[in-house]
């Protein structure tokens, strides 16, 4: 029989995450995919999920999984797998997706590996690859329990696969234990962000502390434009307060995974490295030729952001005239 | 207010981290330690309370000898005292091992709050402390930027994905802080000197009730198989900018047929 995997479904701005249907997909191809999903959630989130190979979605709609964070939907994933016993439980490396795995492994005495980059399953035993140390090493894990094995997958890790299909349904029942009302959520506050999204962006072009200044990121947005990309920043320049945090890449930002990654100012720290090394063409600029970055690059200049970016920027609007 | 902080102390940022491939740990034995700055971080918030509440902050440690220098440095910043499991019998432990070890030195205290950082410096895995919450039974507050106690009600501003939340709990709790919500304190003369009187407590895994079956690498749920180096990406062309850096990035990506 084709094992049972749960994936862990996310909403995030009324859309069901990327990072969810990557999951789905892999969870698809590996045995039966069922997908855990609880909260408020869109009109179109059941079928969404269908669509990425879910065979069946447990949710609930209740607001108690809105309004009170992690406790709720652990206690009830702990009596569904309890119940249900699936091989893997899959969650993304999200915000809530490690506070519900972790609490639930403490809960189920399970343990859980993080950060996990690919996995095989085998008779039951899984085999995960852990890239370690911003990507400089690489580990493989297994987790020795009997039971379910829960897993922290990082995002982009697999490609999010459309297929056709449909998903059967089953309503589950909130916790009516009031103790479980403790993470009470009074305000919630969306950072607008300019620009398209950093995730699932083509280009990113991104600026470290090299940048100097705040006003010297419109040059970024500027040559972003023109390739019809995002800015990315490092978590340097967020900390100085340049840019807003939601333009973080790296190990506690976002991870990145597009086609061109133009580093202009970074130096290329293991932790900036974890969240855009996968990128397929990188390009850096700075004027140290040490600079660990390089190591990384397709095409590396040594040189001042101040003066190859601008030219660049001309260069770009030259040739697209012509 | 009594605040305890849960630090690693690992190894200082100078030092190139490498695993053992044997034991397929980090070789953390013979390397200078530091405080992590992400618990510093904790501690400095956890100073910070103290300061306006009063009470006590008592440092939390697992963790080998050469982790005694990262303990004194957060006495000499201003934690009060500290615990400190060293046990050879802990070592290999993997997360939940850790946080159970963690938990049962924090029941010996009383305490109102508990600080960890988000992710450690070493390992950035995030897990220890959302199980610890749970095996404390704590309301767990996590990614906070900033932290505000009035009387037995904690808020915190949670980092999101799209912006922040603001959550509320009833102390005790557990609190999980980013490194950006300070800028950690350096320790002073006055400090230093203070912190060579104060208490480290040192346990052991028996002492605390844990056996082979919970904590150290006989405990682990989680064993690591093997350590490699990925298939090192192949380093490009440099060129050194002479005027004609960026007509050299624009001919690349026409090349790459990028534009
Ligand atoms: C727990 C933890 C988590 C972290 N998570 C992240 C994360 O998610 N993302 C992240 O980015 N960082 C993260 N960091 C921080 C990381 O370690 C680095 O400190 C950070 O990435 C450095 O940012 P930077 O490259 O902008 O700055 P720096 O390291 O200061 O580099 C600036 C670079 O700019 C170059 N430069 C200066 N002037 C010019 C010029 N005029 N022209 C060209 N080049 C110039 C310099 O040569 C230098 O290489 C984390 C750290 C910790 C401890
Ligand atoms: N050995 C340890 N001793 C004390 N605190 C720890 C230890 N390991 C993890 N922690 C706490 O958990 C946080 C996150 O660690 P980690 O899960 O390793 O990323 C740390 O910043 C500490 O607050």
């Amino acid at each position: 029989m084709a094992d049972l995997i749960w994936v862990y479904a996310e909403v995030v701005e009324d859309k069901i995450t990327p990072t969810t249907l990557e999951l789905l997909s892999k969870a698809a191809e590996l045995g039966t995919a069922e997908a855990v999903l609880l909260g408020p959630v869109p009109d179109d989130a059941v079928q969404t999920l269908a669509n990425h190979g879910a065979g069946k979605v447990y949710c609930s709609s209740d607001p108690v999984f809105r309004d009170y964070l992690t406790i709720p939907a652990v206690e009830t994933l702990a009596a569904l797998i309890k119940k249900h016993q699936p091989a893997l439980m899959l969650f993304a490396s999200s915000y809530a997706g490690r506070d519900v795995a972790c609490a639930l492994s403490a809960l189920l005495d399970l343990g859980v590996i993080t950060d996990v980059g690919d996995f095989t399953l085998k008779d039951g035993s899984v085999e995960a690859t852990i890239p370690a140390l911003g990507g400089s090493y690489q580990n493989t894990s297994t987790l020795a329990v009997a039971g379910t094995k829960i897993l922290l997958v990082r995002a982009k890790s697999f490609e999010a696969k459309p297929c056709s299909q449909s998903a059967s349904v089953e309503e589950v029942t909130p916790p009516s234990d009031p103790a479980v009302r403790k993470v009470h959520v009074t305000e919630r506050v969306t950072v607008r962000r300019e620009g398209p999204q950093l995730e699932g962006a083509n280009v990113v072009v991104a600026g470290g502390r090299g940048l100097k200044s705040s006003e010297h990121f419109d040059m970024l947005r500027q040559l972003a434009e023109l390739l019809g990309g995002a800015v990315g920043a490092t978590r340097a320049v967020v900390d100085a307060g340049w840019v807003p945090y939601s333009l973080q890449v790296g190990q506690t930002g976002k991870t990145v995974k597009p086609n061109l990654y133009i580093a202009c100012g970074i130096s290329g720290a293991v932790q900036h490295l974890a969240g855009m090394k996968s990128s397929k063409t990188i390009i850096a600029v700075n004027k140290d030729p040490e600079a660990p970055i390089f190591q990384f690059s397709d095409l590396g200049v040594v040189g001042d952001v101040f003066k190859v970016v601008p030219q660049l920027i001309e260069e770009l609007k030259k040739r697209r005239g012509a | 207010m009594n605040i305890i902080v849960c630090a690693k102390v690992i190894p200082a940022s100078s030092v190139t981290i490498e695993i053992d491939a044997a034991t397929k740990r980090m070789v953390r034995k013979g390397v200078p330690h530091e405080l992590d700055p992400a618990a510093a971080c904790a501690l400095e918030e956890g100073l910070r309370l103290m300061e306006k509440n009063g009470g006590t902050v008592t440092v939390v440690t697992m963790g080998i000898g050469d982790a005694t220098i990262g303990i004194r440095n957060a006495l000499a910043m201003g934690a009060t005292s500290a615990m400190h499991i060293l046990d050879d019998a802990v070592a290999g432990s993997d997360t939940l091992g850790t946080a159970k070890v963690l938990a049962a030195a924090i029941r010996k205290e009383s305490f109102d709050l508990v600080l960890c950082a988000a992710e450690s410096s070493d390992s950035y895995a995030g897990i220890v402390p959302g199980q610890l919450a749970r095996l404390l039974g704590l309301p767990p507050l996590t990614f906070a930027k900033e932290i505000a106690v009035e009387g037995k009600k904690i808020t915190v501003k949670r980092q999101g994905e799209s912006g922040y939340d603001v959550v509320e709990a009833e102390l005790p709790a557990l609190v999980t802080v980013t490194s950006g919500i300070n800028e950690p304190r350096y320790p002073q003369l006055k400090g230093i000197m203070a912190a060579k009187k104060k208490e480290i407590k040192n346990y052991t895994a028996a002492a605390l009730g844990l056996g082979p079956d919970q904590v150290g690498a006989s405990g682990a749920r989680e064993k690591v198989l093997g350590v490699g180096r990925p298939p090192a990406r192949q380093a490009g062309k440099i060129v050194t900018d002479e005027g004609d850096g960026g007509k050299q990035i624009a001919d690349f990506l026409a090349e790459m047929k990028i534009i």
